[in-house]
């Protein structure tokens, strides 16, 4: 760790160091919050616990994918076309593949808990299903290869896509639901009772996966600079091979 | 930069490329549509019952165009990027969503022809029955739906062109795309065919789902195709 | 008890896939920074 600091290696600076403290130990304290402190819901009994994770992921999720966007269309509309906001859409993009996973999987075990069964077929579920495949498709393309300024305006394009198929695809399973008035049961959230403490520490829980994220999608951008910078060596190297063979 | 007469020519001279190119090979009729035949025959074998065959059938028909639609695009867009075609329109200075508008064009002919077979296969081997309200419904849903699937369609193919792995890149970004035109197709056709005791009245406010759904990708991949295949 | 290990089962998934994930941005940052030159990190 000492030498670390002497000289300043990997994508941490004194900064993010700060932050990344302030996140473990807020994630720590969120956990003693959510596990030992808070009551037991009146409706939801002990099952509500699993609350304090998912919905901070999806939140997650959902500012991400939102950076994402951002990102791309300042990337298109900027002149210069500066490729770190290329690299901060392909981070956040990542992340939120990330969270809507995680938030999907405890989702489900929250809803065997709650319901009875791990997947009800209704239209919030379905939709973020269709999100997490959306965006996977969207790193599939980052990795495409090409120039990277072939990479960043693909994958800029398509985010702004998928912005426009979210809500089609949200809407259409909405109506699809509606006629097959079956999966009511994802309503039963709205008439829980919180108290206090409970929503505290959902609160917390927002605010601690909010600095998570800064945190992650900071040194995930940094790294994927060095990775292109890599790239680029490794481009030059070999546009030096070749004009040493032309000479010889 | 071009006019629109201009545009006009440019779409209907690609699309005229593309079906020409269909037709001396014919893909389609010797490839595609024996498959899209083939899929019908193994889902009755999975759901081996007359009675559900009958009820699900709109979904059957649907699925099957799903499938049968990412052959035909890989299809014409292996024809683009084999030569370097693609690339030598864009160097010629030609106006990218008059290609894209062509290349739709050429793909919904195709998709048509293809789902036609496809309710055809429905009819004989599902026994479904039709009114003639019923087939007029049919009808509409199959060129709505097509406009919206070829759009689509022709967008992410072009993306997924002259790109290593695009055999598996293609569906895994075009199937959750088109999945609203999969729920409206399927419960539009379902009120043409009767499926369920569904009424021919219930499948026009889906069709005007898939007509919402048409429109705004046929504007935004004309603007969006040109950056996307741009290398 | 179902409820307790699958509560429990929850918040070990998310921290374990964050931790993960952290680690791997961490140590490829580290991997790729040990011969880039102090242009190649702004940040530094």
């Amino acid at each position: 760790m000492n030498s670390a600091v002497a000289s300043p290696r990997g994508t941490g600076t004194r900064n993010t160091r700060i932050l990344g403290i302030l996140t473990i130990a807020s994630m720590a304290f969120l956990a003693l919050l959510g596990l030992v402190f808070s009551a037991e819901d009146r409706d939801q009994g002990s099952s509500v616990r699993i609350m304090y994770v998912h919905v901070p992921s999806i939140w997650v999720a959902y500012i991400a994918f939102g950076m994402t966007a951002a990102c791309s269309a300042i990337y298109l509309s900027s002149r210069n076309r500066s490729l770190i906001w290329d690299r901060f859409a392909g981070a956040a993009g990542e992340i939120g593949v990330l969270f809507v996973a995680v938030s999907l999987v405890t989702g489900s075990l929250w809803g065997r808990l709650s319901w009875g069964t791990y997947w009800v077929w209704d239209a919030r579920l379905t939709s973020t299903a269709f999100l997490f495949i959306t965006y996977l498709g969207y790193l599939a393309v980052r990795r495409l290869g090409g120039t990277h300024r072939q990479r960043a305006r693909r994958s800029a394009v398509l985010a702004l896509l998928a912005i426009l198929e979210i809500p089609l695809v949200h809407f259409s399973v909405r109506l699809w639901r509606s006629l097959h008035q079956e999966a009511t049961v994802a309503t039963g959230g709205t008439d829980v009772h919180m108290d206090g403490l409970m929503l505290f520490s959902l609160f917390f829980g927002l605010i601690s996966f909010t600095l998570l994220f800064l945190w992650l999608v900071i040194h995930r951008q940094r790294s994927l600079a060095l990775e292109d910078a890599m790239e680029n060596r490794g481009l030059d190297a070999a546009i030096e091979a070749r004009r040493e063979e032309a000479v010889s | 930069m071009s006019t629109f007469e201009q545009r006009r020519r440019v779409a209907f001279a690609v699309a005229r490329k593309d079906l020409t190119i269909e037709w001396n090979s014919r893909i389609l009729v010797n490839q595609v549509a024996p498959f899209a035949a083939i899929i019908m025959v193994l889902f009755a074998f999975a759901l081996d019952n007359e009675g559900i065959l009958q009820r699900v059938a709109p979904g059957l028909v649907w699925l099957a165009t799903l499938f049968s639609m990412l052959v035909v695009i890989q299809r014409t867009f292996a024809v683009e990027s084999a030569d370097g075609a693609l690339d030598a329109l864009r160097v010629a200075g030609v106006d990218p969503s008059a290609i894209f508008i062509g290349k739709s064009l050429a793909l919904m002919v195709q998709l048509f022809a293809l789902e036609l077979l496809l309710v055809g296969t429905a009819v004989v081997l599902y026994g479904v029955e039709m009114s003639l309200v019923g087939f007029a419904e049919a009808i509409v849903t199959l060129l709505t739906a097509t406009v919206g699937l070829a759009c689509v369609g022709t967008l992410y193919g072009g993306l997924a062109a002259g790109a290593r792995g695009r055999e598996t890149l293609l569906p895994l970004l075009l199937l959750p795309v088109v999945a609203p035109v999969l729920i409206g197709a399927t419960r539009a056709t379902e009120a043409a065919f009767g499926s369920g005791g569904a009424q021919v009245s219930e499948g026009w406010p889906w069709i005007l789902l898939l007509a919402v759904f048409a429109v705004i990708f046929a504007v935004v991949g004309s603007v969006a195709f040109g950056p996307l295949v741009d290398e | 008890m179902e409820d307790a290990s699958f509560i429990i089962g929850s918040w070990v998934l998310t921290f374990v896939a964050i931790g993960a994930y952290a680690a791997f941005v961490i140590r490829r940052g580290r991997e790729l920074s040990r011969n880039a030159t102090s242009e190649e990190m702004p940040w530094t």
